[in-house]
């Protein structure tokens, strides 16, 4: 199962490689990380999405992240109320016929085209797991030439 | 001052009175001004025993050991002894050079990416960029090897970084965000282990090397005499709790008494104070003491629930909280009837060996028990001589057992027994080693000799890997392979280095042997050979449950 944890952390060299040396060493998952600089320049933002199968392997990767002299804090979004969110680009083909058709389905998922040349466009997209997915398969019937997705970032209230 | 010597100021100001190492190209200026310094220095003769010394000296004196290596090979040589260290919570703190700043990452000479390679078994490391960091650098690294779940931390200092010049400011204080280790159990944890400890008909107290780390000896002791609840070590936690006091189980595991084993897998609570159940204790972890109820007590909070489910969860230390569980309890539980049943064990499943035929090994230390008075500080190597010496000296002292339980490092004892010596010169060191282990890290015979560190090494010669060659002979239908040992006249090589060695080849032989080593004022080897294929027993084999020992002794 997935789970979101987000790690606050010492914005210093290194700090990535521990934590990514951590996970492999001891055999933990990581779905996607995101990490970016907070308001405080000294501290960096880590949002961690792991694979764990049960709570007690969720429960020691927040330990072991937590042993880790660089983070500061960790906190585990599972059972706290958060919003998250991905951002995507896609580059689907394009054609001045279809474009109503997929204007329409962009309009409903609050995605936007930004650029546009010749056959193909890429697109922007933001949202839940879940809407991006369903986004995707909309896309789907163009063809998706190329996708890139960010990890998910995560806030709690 | 230059980073060099602002090092070595920082060193005496945290009370580093000796450190080993090995000098080279990019710690000159280190060396330089530890030529001036006030600091006692060990030359090794590999960075391996420098690692391995300071870590021996660490667990002897409870003090933090430290250790300087060059850049590339010089650090990659100390790794060894780092992981060691890592494996066993040890207080180390690890200098190495590196290559000038501007070189870092230019794949220059003697260029490795210390850090790099050291972070997986450090508790923390440092690359030091700036010799206005150097001091508070160092104060933290001493502060996180020394508190907390104590383990090596690593310092790498570019050699331009050690010559550059800065003003000097010693750090009042150390305060790191990240780091706050817990000291105090949770009140409401008490209480409840409290309850659970009250009510148990069948408790174990089941104590590792956390007993020693935080001196909570006297406090277990007097848990468990005023609970009357008998009292199993781990490897590491041997000298913890008196060897010969009644309550006493022996150790458990893998070579555990199987009195102990069996205590532990028929107990309906265990008390496990500063120990992980590791796998060498546990055996098959699903079928490990399946009526026990588990309190842990660990500053680790990482080591809770990470191999067994516990009960009742208290992370601090283990002195603190043993002594709050002291003074919760008012009146121990009944265990009158268990201990009989542990008794009854011990009568029907005594540690004992066949004596006869060639000299045993087991023989040879309880005559080194005899000979010290149960005093002296012992160091193994690993492999069937470090089993025989958990089984057959008893340990009354926390810091007189010193042995590689985690990492298993061939080659450990030797030099740790060097560390041990130099940090309590008043005591006896005995490396109890066997044929391979000692060829692992032999060199430092000039160590000893030269700065007269006074140690004496048994040596139990069997000819073979001998633990290995154990597993082969059950579980590989005796194919030894690469097992049998061609090796050194081991006596002669001693004298070689200017040290003495006695060769013991018969059993009346033994204790006077014993007893010459302690009277010459030198390190020395004695040589015993021992019976070639004798086993380790009781032993579990891998993947059982413990108490399913083998060796028609238990």
């Amino acid at each position: 199962m997935r789970h979101t944890i987000s790690a606050l952390v010492e914005n210093k060299f290194g700090v990535l490689a521990r934590i990514a040396g951590l996970f492999s060493a001891r055999g933990y998952n990581i779905a996607s990380l995101a990490v970016s600089e907070t308001l405080d320049p000294s501290v960096s933002y880590m949002t961690i999405v792991v694979e764990a199968e049960d709570e007690k392997i969720l429960e020691q990767i927040k330990k072991q992240l937590n042993k880790l002299i660089d983070v500061i804090t960790i906190t585990d979004f599972t059972k706290k109320e958060h919003v998250d969110r991905e951002l995507i680009l896609a580059k689907v083909n394009y054609s001045a016929k279809e474009k109503n058709k997929l204007e329409n389905i962009l309009n409903k998922y609050l995605a936007k085209i930004i650029q546009h040349k010749g056959d193909a466009a890429i697109i922007e997209a933001v949202g839940e797991q879940a809407q991006i997915r369903q986004l995707l398969e909309a896309l789907s019937q163009f063809g998706i030439k190329e996708l890139v997705k960010t990890g998910r970032i995560a806030m709690a209230y | 001052m230059t980073g060099a010597q602002i090092l070595i100021e920082c060193l005496k100001r945290e009370g580093v009175e000796v450190m080993f190492g090995y000098p080279g190209g990019q710690v000159l200026p280190i060396f330089d001004a530890l030529y001036d310094a006030d600091i006692k220095f060990i030359l090794v003769r590999h960075e391996q025993g420098a690692a391995h010394a300071a870590d021996g000296y660490a667990r002897a004196t409870g003090k933090v050991g430290v250790c300087i290596a060059t850049s590339g090979p010089g650090a990659t040589n100390l790794t060894t002894g780092i992981a060691n260290a890592y494996m066993d919570s040890i207080p180390v703190v690890a200098i190495t050079g590196q290559v000038k700043t501007f070189l870092i990452g230019n794949d220059a000479f003697q260029e490795a990416d210390v850090t790099g390679v050291t972070r997986p078994i450090t508790k923390h490391n440092f690359l030091v960029r700036d010799a206005k960091d150097l001091a508070r650098i160092i104060r933290e690294a001493f502060y996180i090897a020394s508190t907390g779940r104590p383990g090596p931390v690593l310092i790498d200092i570019p050699s331009d970084v050690q010559m550059q010049d800065t003003e000097f400011i010693w750090p009042e204080e150390v305060k790191i965000r990240g780091y706050n280790p817990t000291y105090f159990g949770h009140p409401g944890q008490i209480k409840k282990a409290a309850k659970l400890i009250s009510q148990a008909k069948r408790p174990i107290l089941y104590t590792g090397g956390g007993i020693i780390t935080s001196g909570a000896h006297l406090e277990l002791k007097g848990l468990a005499e005023k609970t009357n609840i008998p009292v199993t070590n781990t490897l590491m936690g041997l000298g913890g709790f008196p060897g010969t006091h009644e309550l006493f189980l022996g150790m458990l595991g893998m070579h555990g008494t199987a009195y102990a084993n069996h205590a532990i897998m028929g107990s309906d609570l265990i008390i496990a104070v500063g120990a992980r159940f590791d796998d060498r204790v546990t055996g098959r972890l699903d079928a490990f003491a399946p009526t026990a109820k588990i309190i842990h007590i660990d500053i680790d909070p990482a080591s809770i629930s990470k191999n067994v489910k516990v009960d009742v969860p208290i992370v601090g230390d283990a002195k603190n909280i043993l002594g709050q569980l002291l003074e919760e309890i008012k009146k121990g539980p009944d265990t009158g009837e268990w201990l009989a049943t542990i008794e009854s064990w011990k009568k029907k499943y005594p540690l004992t060996y066949k004596d006869g035929g060639k000299i045993k090994p087991q023989y040879v230390i309880e005559q080194i028990y005899q000979a010290t008075k149960g005093e002296a500080i012992i160091t193994t190597e690993v492999g069937q001589n470090q089993m025989w010496a958990c089984q057959w000296y008893k340990y009354t002292h926390p810091r007189t057992y010193i042995s590689s339980g985690g990492l298993g490092t061939m080659g450990f004892g030797f030099p740790a027994a060097m560390g041990a010596k130099l940090g309590c010169p008043e005591k006896i060191v005995f490396d109890i080693a066997g044929d391979g282990s000692i060829q692992m890290n032999i060199q430092e015979l000039a160590t000893c000799v030269a700065n007269k560190i006074n140690v004496k090494v048994a040596i139990l010669n069997n000819g073979y890997l001998g633990m290995v060659r154990q597993w082969q002979e059950l579980f590989y239908k005796k194919r030894y392979s690469y097992t049998k040992l061609y090796n050194p006249d081991f006596v002669k090589l001693a004298e070689s280095y200017g040290a003495a060695g006695i060769r013991v080849s018969k059993k009346e032989e033994v204790r006077p042997a014993i007893e010459k080593a302690l009277s010459i004022d030198n390190t020395v080897f004695i040589d015993f050979h021992i019976e070639p294929e004798e086993n380790v027993y009781p032993m579990v084999p891998a993947g059982e449950a413990i108490n399913r020992m083998l060796g028609g002794l238990a």
